[in-house]
């Protein structure tokens, strides 16, 4: 790719930004949100039109008009949302929009084939006859890159794949892509995993602002180096310094044999004003389950959830907010924000009741003055209050979801995954907000699949495994090894 | 407002009001001048009345991206249960029109919490729902009034389907004659619009059709709410079947049977309402209504054929829906 540029209304998306990638090599492409590492590879894939440079594959000029030109011109593209068809199987999403035919039916068996072939040639395993909706996140993603290889691609793109994936599914994914490399295979890598780079990389291109401000071989290219170049300045630390909680701080939050059958087994726990309590555990253990049962968003079978000492009914969001729980989902656009609605009224809308009159009317003015509050406060990166939050970045969408709940008097925050595909400024901010959160008295459950995360921010640590609380660690005892052992079940 | 929802906002009005003039310069050269006419304009509003108040109510339940298609056969029902009360009792006047109307809303109200019941408590889509109401009030409204229309036996209700607002004051200005249903046309759409657009309930209209999952965890009532929109759609129906009631001085099962249903939809969704929910508004469906009573106005005063009058009106909805997409594409590139 040579000087390629791009603009939309009022942005400069990308400015003279040229890329190579030569066969068998891993290229990471780091930056923070809005640098255009997302329209960069839009515009390979064809889903987006440059409007200048030009792209070169194999030393020849092409025109990609359209995600099928991309296919043909063999660039598989593996997005961060995921595009299968989740009643379909495994092989029809294979071949999705590539079905081999016999006499213009669909040859059911030359399907089935071809996903044998790409499974085998990625040396996994899945089950063929069930929808995929069936399978874990981390099959999906599986399943995802399988459908990328099936067009045989040359060139593959994906889209920050461990996103969604436990550290034992990262590894998975890790020797799939240097497999892929062995075979010749061209790969861009988006990350914003800085741990992983050097596990994968070749070669490293940071962008910021639409321009690349570093190429590097990733041998000697230090993760602190690279966060320097992406956010412009030197990060001294990733983690804020965790003051200790008082040795006689009460109990905010107590969980008694919270169960969900099959799901959550028997979770008991409890936290204390001003501790951050972290639950490592790989996907599917149970963790999201278990937040979920304190926020009220699921029924329980049994079990209690008390917040300073008063029970919540089971199932009850309404009153779990009303009690003081704040609850920031994992996947904030399915969650966590209304995208057609504005700032002002997804900042306010679980506190609606807080901006009434006595005329029943919803005082606006108040409402934007909050929200302007909010605004400032968490230097929420807006045009302003009526902006549509769908317009708005990862990192800033996240924290129009923190300000929804800081409107509140909230004291027990429980945290899902809060730094999921967020740049590593907006992460440091939302690391800060939590240290002061913790100090201002709250109670703090953060989920994480981020074990750096889980380790640099959590007083204690609870391992969740088979939805039961496999062990528990004080901070000081907490190392990446035990924690992964007793999470993959290795040691109890 | 940033500049871009600004930008939008002036380009659906200008863009809005330009169809309208040209629509009308058009329509009134054409029919020499007839259109303009004052009395004219007055019918095109008391012909779009029932249609616009229909459409209220499908509002809040097309923003919920939900849909009723009961809302037809409601009038229907609403009408005939008010004309058979009507018959019942010995009230006069006032008390008369105000029970008569109380009742044909609580119908109407009863109907939608039917209906909402199982989208809420089993996730059943409300097409079918709906669908299963449509028939049901239909065999309903047929049952109760033996087939036949129940005409009413007390005159009262003359002034409320056919009478003027305000007569005196209309005559000595020169003005044409207000009719009632249009007064209540408008009262409905004030009141609709401000539960909408300021109040807690219309807020929460529009979370659960924009994202229900994140509506329900910042500890909204879904059901609640959504329960609310079917019995406001209901409650529109009734106020329909109420006016027509008043008209034809009688309830009929057949009223709201033809193509009431589907042009309410129509109304909505040429006001620029979205049927995958999360946005909308009342004012919208207003002009919608109007731009397809204009429509019919027009090709009457034209002496189109009235089934060439179909296959135009479909044609311009189908228009004014593309040329909105290709506006909002056009805003987001």
């Amino acid at each position: 790719m040579r000087g390629i540029g791009k603009s939309f209304p009022g942005v400069r998306a990308l400015s003279d930004v040229s890329l190579e990638l030569s066969a068998g090599e891993v290229l990471v492409l780091v930056g923070e949100n809005g640098a255009g590492k997302s329209t960069l590879m839009k515009i390979l894939a064809g889903a987006l039109a440059a409007d200048e440079g030009e792209i070169l594959i194999d030393g020849a000029r092409v025109r990609i008009a359209s995600p099928q030109e991309a296919q043909r011109l063999g660039i598989g593209m593996i997005y961060q949302e995921f595009t299968l068809v989740p009643q379909l199987n495994v092989p029809a999403n294979v071949s999705l929009g590539a079905e081999p035919t016999r006499a213009g039916l669909i040859d059911a068996a030359a399907v089935r084939a071809r996903a044998h072939r790409v499974l085998d040639e990625l040396g996994l395993e899945l089950p063929f006859d069930v929808p995929v909706s069936q399978l874990s996140v981390a099959a999906q993603q599986l399943v995802e890159i399988a459908k990328a290889l099936a067009t045989s691609a040359r060139i593959l793109v994906m889209d920050e794949p461990s996103a969604a994936l436990s550290d034992r599914e990262i590894e998975r994914l890790f020797e799939i892509i240097r497999r892929l490399r062995a075979a010749g295979a061209g790969i861009v890598y988006i990350s914003h995993r800085m741990e992983e780079l050097p596990r994968i990389a070749d070669r490293v291109v940071v962008l910021r602002d639409g321009k690349v401000v570093a190429t590097r071989e990733a041998r000697g290219f230090s993760p602190d180096e690279i966060i320097a170049a992406m956010v412009g300045r030197r990060l001294d630390a990733h983690f804020p310094q965790l003051p200790e909680p008082a040795a006689d701080a009460a109990i905010r939050l107590n969980v008694r044999g919270v169960r969900r059958a099959g799901i959550v087994n028997g979770v008991s726990f409890s936290v204390r004003a001003g501790e951050i309590v972290g639950l490592a555990g790989l996907i599917g253990a149970g963790r999201t389950e278990i937040v979920r049962a304190i926020a009220g968003a699921d029924p329980v079978d049994g079990g209690e959830v008390m917040v300073d000492g008063e029970v919540l009914r089971s199932g009850r969001v309404g009153e779990a907010i009303a009690a003081g729980v704040a609850f920031i989902t994992e996947d904030r656009k399915a969650q966590g924000l209304v995208l057609a609605m504005t700032v002002r009224e997804n900042v306010t809308l679980a506190h609606l009741a807080d901006f009434v009159d006595r005329d029943l009317l919803i005082d606006l003015a108040r409402e934007r003055a909050a929200t302007v509050r909010m605004i400032d406060e968490l230097q929420i990166r807006t045009p302003g209050t009526e902006q549509f939050v769908g317009n708005l970045s990862g990192g800033t969408q996240q924290k129009v979801v923190l300000a929804k709940w800081l409107l509140g008097n909230a004291r027990v925050f429980l945290f899902d995954e809060p730094t999921r595909g967020i740049d590593v400024g907006a992460k440091s901010e939302i690391y800060k907000l939590m240290v002061e959160l913790a100090e201002h008295g709250a109670a703090i459950v953060m989920v994480s699949s981020d074990l750096p995360e889980v380790l640099g921010m959590s007083h204690r640590i609870l391992v969740v495994r088979g939805g039961r609380i496999a062990a528990e660690f004080a901070r000081a005892d907490a190392t990446p090894d035990r924690v992964i052992a007793v999470a993959t079940g290795a040691a109890a | 407002m940033n500049d871009r929802a600004r930008v939008d906002y002036w380009v659906r009005i200008a863009g809005a009001a330009a169809f309208f003039i040209i629509l009308v310069t058009v329509v009134d050269v054409a029919s020499r001048g007839s259109f303009l006419e004052p009395s004219n304009l007055v019918r095109v509003l008391r012909q779009i009345t029932y249609n616009c108040i229909l459409g209220v109510g499908q509002t809040f339940v097309i923003i919920t991206s939900g849909i009723d298609l009961s809302v037809g056969s409601l009038v229907g029902l609403t009408g005939v249960v008010a004309a058979l009360f009507a018959n019942s009792v010995h009230l006069t006047g006032f008390p008369l029109i105000a029970s008569t109307l109380i009742v044909a809303v609580a119908v109407g109200c009863i109907a939608g919490w039917v209906n909402a019941l199982p989208v809420v408590k089993l996730n059943l889509p409300p097409f079918i729902t709906t669908l299963a109401m449509l028939e049901m009030a239909v065999g309903a409204a047929f049952i109760l009034s033996h087939g036949r229309p129940v005409a009413l036996q007390s005159p009262d209700f003359q002034n409320t389907g056919i009478g003027s607002f305000l007569g005196g004051v209309t005559a000595a200005l020169h003005l044409p004659s207000i009719p009632v249903p249009v007064v209540w046309m408008v009262a409905v759409i004030v009141v609709a619009s401000i539960l909408l657009n300021r109040t807690r309930f219309g807020r929460y209209v529009f979370a659960i059709g924009g994202n229900e999952e994140a509506a329900r965890l910042a500890g909204i009532n879904v059901v609640r709410v959504k329960t609310a929109v079917y019995m406001i759609s209901g409650a529109c129906a009734a106020i329909v079947g109420f006016l027509y009631m008043a008209l034809f001085s009688s309830g009929s099962p057949q009223t709201g049977t033809g193509d009431e249903l589907l042009e309410s939809i129509a109304a909505v969704v040429v006001g620029g309402t979205s049927l995958m929910g999360g946005r909308g508004g009342v004012i919208g469906t207003f002009f919608g209504a109007l731009l397809i009573g204009v429509l019919y106005n027009a090709m009457n005063l034209l002496n189109v054929d009235s089934y060439l009058q179909k296959v135009l009106l479909g044609a311009v909805i189908l228009l004014a829906v593309v040329l909105d997409e290709l506006r909002k594409r056009y805003l987001s590139r």
